[in-house]
């Protein structure tokens, strides 16, 4: 038998908790789902968002002439339409039937559209602007001059505009990308953050703590446990992370940039990792001083609660408001900045000094948390029965 | 000299309750030592701070003269009172674990434990999980967990308590394999016919001390002998008379009388034949129950049910 250092028995600690975790039917459930929920979104987006949306417009014989300048008014205007030529009833039936959205009829002097209830706000546009085109170039002739020119002069004209407040550079693409990294890193924390403090009480509640204890010291047990937990977590948001952007760019519905793909999978990896190692300290401390599984939940209550607030500021702000002010306050706490960070980093609107900052500040509190959690985990964890307040934990020495 | 592991004034206070006061005592390697007391006494307590499960807060604990350290108690065989696996891994996986986090190597480890399934028969349920098995597989597999390493030293905390009969002739022969290898083999338990028939030595232990330590025969010693006389036809106060005797009780034909250092037997024997017939004459040396209930002043059997 060999003598043994503190790392083998911490490494001895975490494969037991990967394997196990591995195993895990309900690690596995919640994994695939995971990614079948990410796939679902990649192609439910491309169908809702690839899907044409073309008005289809028919002209009767007599209003056929219109067709050029109805198809080049709507191109001006971003209207997309196609025409087709229909005599007058069968065109009012296809109306009725929805196969037409609109039926022209009358000719180039007075324009008449049939619909079936409303007409299409986009395409009253386009109609509008073709008749008060018609009534120019009428007048213009009367007054002897070349419509042909007037219209060149009209089209050339443009408008000069100087934004005072650069404009935001969030798209709805990133926007997607934000709220789903937010859900992704919140329910990531939640779900191994519950699994160290679940783990930490099973030892308890079975009293194979003790055993454990006459040959490891606590804190050794305790960093064995975060890191085999933090490893399988690390392979679990991997997976679902490059699952969600492969699913996306092979459906299409994503268009981002391979660089900037790429960077938000490794923000969101770099504070997994972070907000793992200081939640699930957290977590670990105050699920050792409980006894009973039954009693979990009240107790990891607090911790809980800072995930969640920062979780559901974060959802609820940031979509409607990237820039917010408030929450790039919040984003450089360390209790906030593993939830609300790298969503801002998704939507792209933090400059690099904050991301420093919050990167240095949780970077600062994980060895704090690390010290306190020991101390208490270490004092409380063989204290079965009633629950360890947590001053006596860590005034007991 | 034999190595022992020696537990020397060390004293622990839980608040305003003093759970140890002090307690002195040896274990031989090659000896199985009992520990007796009632709840309470600070058995366990002594366990926990011999395995640095808990700190004393004063005191020593020595094996071979050395203070124990890590090193030394990973190489303890530990049965804590409150028994505890993993209750959803399998029973090898388990033990394996546990050795290895002893210091064993991956291949000492699945040989040990194979050996240990097999010796304590429960090889069948190896990759069962250990919630599966019965309370009485389950306390195998703890037993296999405090043997699986090989250790140096057995420090078992109840090792019987609910075990079946079968079971308990299996965990003897265990712990006098072990003590015959060398290992001191030190356990508690409140079952006092079996710390009598199997210890070399029992202390007993009060209120956190120490209060008699040795052979049962030496604990014996000082106590009183007492002869019960079968003679249905004596009349009362027939061996009244007689030098060095006292009658403690006497009904149904049967006297129990107790006997000072130096008495003839042999004289109450003729004393009894005088009477009538006599069909029974036997010597009765007191047992550690006995002993116990002198010393502590309390069957244990009474508390017995608070530490199930």
């Amino acid at each position: 038998m060999t003598s043994q250092n503190p790392r083998q028995a911490i490494g001895l600690i975490a494969s037991r908790e990967i394997v196990t975790r591995l195993r895990s039917k309900a690690f596995r459930i919640a994994t695939g789902a995971s990614v079948l929920i990410l796939i679902g979104i990649a192609v439910v987006a491309k169908l809702a968002g690839g899907s044409p949306s073309y008005l289809d417009v028919g002209l009767t014989p007599g209003a056929v002439p219109l067709t050029g300048v109805v198809a080049s008014t709507a191109g001006s205007i971003h209207v997309d339409l196609r025409t087709r030529e229909v005599d007058d009833s069968a065109g009012r039936g296809q109306v009725r039937d929805g196969k037409l959205d609109a039926l022209l009829i009358g000719d180039a002097t007075s324009i008449q559209v049939v619909v079936k209830t409303d007409l299409d706000d986009g395409l009253r546009s386009v109609l509008q602007l073709v008749a008060q085109r018609a009534a120019l170039d009428q007048q213009v002739r009367a007054l002897g001059g070349d419509p042909a020119r007037v219209a060149a002069g009209i089209s050339a004209a443009t408008v000069t505009v100087t934004p005072l407040v650069p404009p935001k550079k969030t798209n709805s693409e990133q926007l997607a990308v934000g709220i789903i990294t937010s859900v992704l890193i919140y329910m990531a924390l939640l779900l191994n953050g519950q699994a160290v403090a679940q783990g930490v009480v099973e030892e308890k509640t079975s009293r194979v703590v003790e055993i454990l204890l006459a040959t490891v010291r606590p804190w050794q047990l305790m960093i064995g446990k975060v890191l085999g937990l933090g490893v399988v977590g690390l392979i679990q948001v991997s997976v679902i992370a490059l699952a969600g952007v492969a699913a996306g760019v092979a459906t299409g519905s994503l268009h981002l940039h391979a660089t900037a793909a790429f960077s938000t999978i490794a923000w969101l990896i770099a504070w997994f990792l972070l907000g793992y190692i200081a939640y699930s300290l957290a977590f670990a401390a105050v699920a050792s001083l409980v006894s009973r599984q039954e009693e979990v939940a009240a107790a990891v209550t607090p911790v809980l609660m800072l995930l969640i607030v920062g979780y559901v500021i974060g959802i609820s702000i940031l979509p409607a408001n990237p820039d917010s002010g408030f929450v790039a306050v919040l984003s450089l706490i360390p209790i906030f900045s593993p939830t609300l960070m790298p969503v801002r980093l998704a939507l792209g609107v933090v400059p690099a000094w904050q991301a420093a900052v919050s990167l240095a500040g949780i970077i600062a509190v994980i060895p704090l948390l690390l010290w306190f959690s020991a101390r208490v985990y270490s004092n409380a964890v063989l204290r079965s029965g009633a629950r360890v307040r947590l001053r006596d934990a860590w005034r007991a020495g | 000299m034999t190595r022992q592991l020696e537990i020397d004034q060390v004293s622990k206070r839980y608040g305003d309750i003093v759970a140890l006061h002090g307690i002195t005592f040896q274990v031989r390697a090659g000896e199985i030592f009992g520990l007796v007391g009632s709840n309470g006494a600070g058995k366990t307590t002594a366990m926990r701070i011999v395995l640095g499960v808990l700190a004393a807060d004063a005191g020593a604990v020595r094996w071979d003269g050395r203070a124990i350290d890590l090193d030394v108690r990973r190489r303890i065989g530990y049965m804590p009172e409150e028994r505890g696996l993993y209750p959803r891994m399998k029973v090898a996986e388990q033990l394996v674990y546990l050795a290895r986090l002893h210091g064993m190597s991956a291949a000492e480890a699945r040989a040990s434990v194979n050996v240990w399934t097999e010796r304590l028969a429960i090889a069948g349920r190896r990759d069962d999980d250990v919630i599966k098995l019965s309370l009485g597989n389950q306390q195998r597999v703890q037993l296999a967990s405090a043997l699986v390493h090989d250790p140096e030293i057995l420090v078992l905390d109840e090792p019987f308590s609910g075990l079946d009969p079968v079971a308990v002739d299996v965990m003897s022969a265990v712990l006098r394999d072990q003590a015959r290898a060398g290992v001191p083999v030190m356990f508690s338990s409140h079952q006092l016919d079996l710390v009598e028939r199997l210890c070399d030595r029992v202390g007993i232990v009060r209120q956190g001390r120490m209060v008699a330590a040795g052979t049962v025969d030496e604990l014996r010693a000082g106590g009183r002998d007492e002869l019960i006389v079968g003679a249905p036809a004596a009349p009362p106060g027939w061996a009244g008379g007689l030098a060095g005797v006292t009658v403690i009780d006497q009904s149904g034909g049967h006297t129990r009388l107790a006997l000072a250092e130096g008495a003839d037997d042999q004289a109450i024997l003729r004393a009894a034949l005088a009477t009538g017939p006599v069909h029974e004459f036997t010597r009765s040396r007191p047992s550690l129950t006995d002993l116990f209930r002198d010393i502590v002043g309390a069957d244990p059997a009474d508390t017995e049910g608070e530490a199930a």
